[in-house]
């Protein structure tokens, strides 16, 4: 039947029903498992091929040898993309993306993160 | 009755993104029409010479933030194809049925803005939140919400597990219940039906020479689609079914695009129930061989169509992008001749324009037609307030006042 007000019934409905909007910031949002959020590094399995700083599409990362077979890495948040492409180049697994996604602050520097090689252990030895 | 010239744009609050627009009036009724376009360019395809291939599946996703697996389809189908490589079947399904996702939710979004047109806003708060149940899926199973990131030269990147697979159908039922209820509401609301027929209409004959593609074209009854004409991906085994309405008008091209949905929703059953199995990929060279391609993929829009052309290295020579709006923006002249000022924003959304994925470099001539070359900043500000001085957009005289004040 052609007429006017079709959806009131369902905004009435509405009415009752709980909103479907989430209550963020104040409830967390949970991620699904294959996020791509922030990259995190582990140092100590990097060899230092560069293939994800040679393959990243923005030029984000960078690593850097800090000693011997120690690399670190930087990472330029802002100019991160998020696409995981480094990730995937990385044969040694050194990388992973996280579930993090709340990376908004209000001082720029703050988006340069580096990721240190641990090199104190290394001249306790 | 005296005739006004409105420009709208670039800058305008009621536009979602510079573009100008200039309307010649006579009272409410439009006489002239013209779109130029120049304002958001990005430089995209000068930018993708100067990345590697695989960079460029992430550069060429960013065109548009709504049909991201589009672009980034096309593009690889167009490397794979001079690079001659044979992407496994099940790869074939992924990317159909990612695509088929991407278009739920663009029409779905779609459905939203034009009810926000035209005065409809219920329409846009239930369309979009349930909008957000096909927005979970594609970040579940590419890992975000846009910009999916999935293509890879010589297939996918990420496999369907099986709880993904459980997610998708019991998601495509939801939205289907909900399509179904959308379509019953747009064929059954009187207010919706009579502000939408008869507005911004464009004849069969007039699609067909201006060219028109995707929903714009298919609510004037002109059966063009890619997925059937020359179909990619999966399509060819999916047994798809163009959709088309004969109404020539805003109101045909929302019942086309409810009607996609529908198919949609069919199509992603089949190709769950037909996926096959084996690899997601095949190794792709670094280096691609000398050769060109040119690749056409359906976008929610229209047809999209890329054209790579490369040179050997791990750096195409060209690459050349033809998004649907830029199809579609002429018909919008056709379609306001003789309509109302008020008409003019349903007018434009309903072609679903994207004008920064279809923005091209305008370079500007001189009146001795020669070129300009290059200008500096500070020039092209003043031609700039020249051009409007000379279409009687005079701003000196605010401009002094509001100097005087600060
Ligand atoms: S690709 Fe992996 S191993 Fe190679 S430099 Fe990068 S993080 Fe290190
Ligand atoms: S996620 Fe992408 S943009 Fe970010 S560092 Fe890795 S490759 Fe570069």
């Amino acid at each position: 039947m052609i007429r006017p007000g079709k959806m009131l019934v369902q905004v009435l409905q509405s009415l009752f029903k709980k909103s479907a909007t989430s209550q963020y910031p104040f409830k967390k949002s949970e991620m699904p498992a294959h996020y791509r959020g922030k990259i995190n590094f582990h140092p100590e399995l990097c060899i230092g091929c560069k293939m994800c700083e040679r393959d990243c599409p923005s030029n984000a990362i960078k690593i850097v040898k800090v000693g011997d077979k120690k690399f670190e890495a930087q990472f330029d948040l802002a100019k991160c993309i998020y696409c995981a492409q480094c990730v995937d180049s990385c044969i040694k697994k050194a990388l992973e993306s996280t579930k993090e996604f709340e990376l908004a602050v209000l001082d720029k520097n703050k988006l340069k993160v580096t990721f240190c090689a641990d090199v104190k252990k290394d001249t306790d030895k | 009755m005296r005739k006004v010239v409105i420009p709208i744009g670039p800058q305008h609050p009621a536009l979602k993104e510079p573009e100008s627009f200039s309307v010649t009036l006579s009272g409410e009724r439009i006489m002239a029409f013209s779109a130029r376009l120049g304002y958001n360019h990005r430089g995209i395809e000068k930018a993708c010479e100067e990345r590697t291939y695989l960079q460029d599946v992430y550069l060429i996703e960013r065109i548009c933030g709504i049909c991201s697996h589009t672009h980034s389809t096309c593009f690889v189908q167009a490397v794979e194809e001079i690079a001659g490589l044979q992407v496994p079947k099940r790869a074939l399904y992924i990317r159909s049925i990612i695509g088929e996702l991407e278009r739920i939710h663009s029409h779905l979004l779609w459905l939203g803005v034009a009810g926000h047109e035209v005065g409809f806003d219920t329409l846009l708060m239930y369309t979009w939140r349930d909008r957000e149940v096909v927005m979970d899926i594609l970040a579940e199973l590419t890992g975000n919400r846009v910009n999916y990131g999935i293509n890879l030269i010589g297939g996918v990147k990420r496999d369907l597990e099986k709880q993904h697979i459980t997610d998708i159908l019991k998601s495509v039922d939801i939205l289907e219940e909900r399509t179904k209820y959308y379509i019953q509401v747009c064929k059954e609301e009187s207010t919706l039906i009579q502000r939408l027929s008869g507005v911004g209409v464009l004849s069969h004959n007039d699609a067909l020479s201006l060219g028109a593609v995707g929903p714009t074209a298919r609510a004037s009854d002109v059966a063009r689609d890619t997925r059937a004409d020359d179909p990619y991906a999966a399509y060819d085994e999916l047994d798809f079914k163009i959709v088309t309405d004969d109404h020539n008008d805003v109101y045909g091209r929302t019942l086309v695009r409810l009607g996609e949905l529908m198919e949609s929703y069919r199509l992603i059953r089949t190709a769950i129930k037909n996926l096959p199995e084996g690899l997601i990929s095949v190794k792709a060279p670094r280096k691609i061989p000398v050769g060109e391609a040119f690749s056409r993929y359906e976008a929610p829009r229209g047809e999209d169509v890329h054209y790579v052309k490369s040179n050997g290295t791990d750096k195409p020579e060209r690459v050349k992008v033809r998004a649907p709006t830029l199809a579609n923006v002429q018909t919008v002249a056709k379609m306001l001749e003789d309509g109302q000022l008020a008409d003019l924003p349903i007018v434009i959304a309903a072609i679903d324009p994207c004008f920064s994925c279809t923005d091209r470099l305008i370079s500007v001539n001189s009146s001795k037609s020669e070129t300009l070359g290059s200008m500096k900043w500070e020039d092209l500000r003043l031609y700039g307030i020249e051009w409007h001085r000379s279409k009687g957009m005079d701003f000196s005289a605010i401009n002094k006042k509001l100097a005087e004040r600060l």
